[in-house]
């Protein structure tokens, strides 16, 4: 009885580990994106080493892209340099190693964690890796997915293998339903929450139960995105008939009788029944409100129905709230906001965008407050313009962006200023992250888009239900 | 990288959980394609007034901060994402190891890789360090022990292949190259 970690674990040993040595363990697709790639290719040309499977290889940029439209196709400069610089390294490491490229005009460029999904390339039973930790987002189609540093990209870059130690087995079991105005996002708020930032160290999740078999694709990414908030190298979801609904018409998942060949092997990963895990943990789906963070990590999380916690006395925790400008015991709903932002790895796709237009359709968002809403590609920017949802967003008062990390980390000039307090559909809280002196709250998009119609901390329910 | 058997030092602290890789650099100074120079960004919003100016209560601002090689900090050191320029920031900032008592996954991989050694020790431990900032310990790599000024010697834990590429200052990818043969092998029957 095997967990679907230790079967895909299994068949990607190129070397077993031993007590003394780790395992060689082979790669199937390696993203790569501007911002932690360039000191690996310069490894590579400093050894006069080639890039081993360019065909197993896909860069994009999206970290510190611009989202203007024109700093994009062109009518203005990109305008940080610094960022131009690291846009043409990239392409210039692609064209000389051979990598292909989705570039920053490329109809098909968007964040790395939404193309690999979008084109087909994210599959069952597949190692996935990238230098970004959010790489855990590729486990919704039942991959072994994680984060790798720049010295590791250089490793596949080379030799399309990593020395790797197997990861423990983490279940996160989530039972009935969730109820409605509740998203994916809240849901793994709510996880977090529970076993705490750190809480999954050392683990790989394994997120199981009616509620997560009820997600949509797009929801399961969401969920096993934020598996590194938890502290887990990875999360993942077993592969089902959603997973191939979703896959099937993507241009690079595999055709024909390779289709079949592969549905067939993609359905003997599941973790088998009585399979043990070294961990588990249970949550009623059917419980779990809209969740919102108010502190300085993702575990820093309430109901949104909630009250920031009273202090015990720990530094920490008073810091983290002195930085948020919040009060120990008060309601987190009702506390004013500057900032919206829709999008990100997170929360950037198709779904999301119509949860948050769901809300926004012939209202306006609060006096004041700023929402940018920024889709996660090129193609869901495409998606959504052709259902009207720009129109839905711009008449609402919101700015419609190219697509990139944007405001989700403060290094691409989509910054919230310091002091600010931004009702954000990313995944990190951490003191800066949105800019210097920014004041982060996560949310979901349908409490993002509440928010901002109020101008205040809004839960979404009191607006769905008229 | 040159071998690592022993760092003596005294240590600086920062009693915080949860220091995330953000605070250790903060995004925007991310967008370089060389991994030198970044000790001067390193902890920037903590250590830095918006002038440019140090923040007088800084603990890596003050006089007994200076040359120190050995940072301690509360549970949980390098959470968040996966730049490896958090090392690279430490190491240029003169750092050498870290201790606590629990070290992010993607963080601990990242400083191994780079001679960054991270020192994982029981909470007791850690607590007594995160009390007793600029005490002299050494960490020994050959014994895998941390030694503390009051003669107390606390085993560490450290991936075996690890501790040997750090001891004779081995690149781990030269190792990886040497398994070509395997690879192909490997690719040829999982194609």
């Amino acid at each position: 009885m095997k967990t679907m970690l230790q079967k895909i674990w299994e068949r990607h040993e190129v070397v077993p580990e031993t007590a003394d040595t780790p395992a060689v363990l082979y790669v199937d697709l390696h993203l790569v994106h501007e911002v932690t790639s360039p000191q690996a290719f310069s490894v590579l040309r400093e050894q006069g080493m080639k890039v081993r499977r360019p065909d197993l290889t896909l860069a994009t940029m999206d970290h510190s892209t611009p989202t203007r439209t024109e700093q994009v196709f062109g009518g203005a400069p990109i305008a940080i340099a610094s960022a131009a610089q690291q846009i043409a390294q990239l392409e210039k490491n692609c064209a000389e190693f051979g990598v292909e490229l989705l570039n920053l005009r490329s109809e098909l460029r968007g964040i790395v964690h939404i193309i690999g999904p979008e084109l087909g390339l994210s599959q069952p039973g597949k190692t996935v890796v990238c230098g970004d930790s959010h790489t855990s987002t590729h486990g919704a189609f039942g991959a072994l997915a994680f984060g790798i540093g720049t010295t590791e990209v250089g490793h596949v870059l080379a030799t399309q293998c990593l020395l790797q130690r197997r990861p423990k087995t983490f279940a996160i079991n989530v039972s009935n339903r969730l109820a409605a105005g509740v998203s994916a996002k809240d849901l793994i708020l709510a996880i977090i929450g529970e076993i705490g930032v750190s809480g999954g160290t050392g683990h790989v999740l394994e997120y199981r139960g009616e509620a997560v078999r009820a997600l949509t694709m797009e929801e399961r990414m969401t969920v096993c995105n934020m598996s590194i908030e938890a502290g887990a190298r990875a999360g993942m979801i077993a592969p089902d008939d959603t997973t191939f609904d979703y896959l099937q018409s993507r241009p690079r998942a595999p055709k024909g009788t390779e289709w079949q060949r592969r549905v067939a092997e993609w359905r003997a990963l599941p973790s088998d029944a009585g399979a043990r895990f070294d961990r588990e943990v249970t949550l009623d789906g059917e419980r779990i409100e809209p969740m919102i963070t108010y502190g300085t990590h993702p575990g820093m999380v309430t109901p949104i129905s909630g009250h920031i916690p009273a202090t015990r006395g720990d530094a920490v925790f008073d810091k983290a709230l002195a930085y948020m400008g919040f009060q120990a015991g008060e309601p987190i709903r009702n506390q004013p906001i500057n900032v919206v932002f829709i999008g990100s790895c997170t929360n950037g796709r198709l779904e999301d965008l119509r949860a948050a237009a769901s809300l926004l359709r012939g209202q306006h968002i609060a006096r004041g407050v700023q929402m940018l809403v920024v889709p996660g590609s090129q193609q869901i920017k495409k998606a959504a313009e052709a259902e009207g949802l720009d129109t839905i967003f711009r008449d609402a008062g919101a700015e419609w962006r190219e697509s990139g990390c944007s405001m989700c980390i403060g290094m691409n000039g989509d910054n919230v200023a310091s002091g600010q307090y931004s009702v954000s559909t990313s995944n990190r809280n951490f003191e800066g992250r949105q800019g210097p002196g920014a004041r982060t709250l996560l949310a979901s998009p349908l409490t993002a888009a509440a928010s901002a119609i109020r101008g205040r901390v809004t839960d979404p329910r009191e607006l769905l239900n008229g | 990288m040159d071998p690592i058997r022993q760092i003596r030092s005294r240590t600086a602290v920062l009693p915080f959980t949860n220091i995330d890789t953000d605070q250790i650099i903060p995004a925007r100074f991310l967008r370089t394609t060389t991994r030198e120079g970044l000790g001067k960004q390193l902890f920037a919003d903590w250590r830095y007034l918006p002038d440019g100016s140090p923040k007088p209560d800084f603990a890596l601002n003050q006089p007994a901060a200076v040359g120190c090689q050995v940072l301690v900090a509360g549970r949980n050191l390098g959470c968040g994402s996966s730049r490896e320029h958090a090392p690279w920031a430490l190491l240029d900032h003169g750092f050498r190891a870290v201790i606590s008592s629990e070290i992010a996954d993607i963080f601990r991989n990242n400083s191994l890789k780079n001679g960054l050694v991270p020192v994982v020790v029981d909470e007791s431990t850690a607590d007594w360090l995160l009390k007793n900032p600029g005490v002299e310990v050494t960490i020994d790599l050959d014994s895998t022990q941390l030694r503390l000024p009051d003669g107390r010697a606390v085993q560490f834990p450290i991936e075996p292949f690890a501790r040997y590429c750090l001891l004779n200052g081995v690149d781990e990818l030269g190792y990886l190259v040497s398994q070509q043969p395997v690879i192909s092998a490997y690719e040829r029957t999982h194609a």
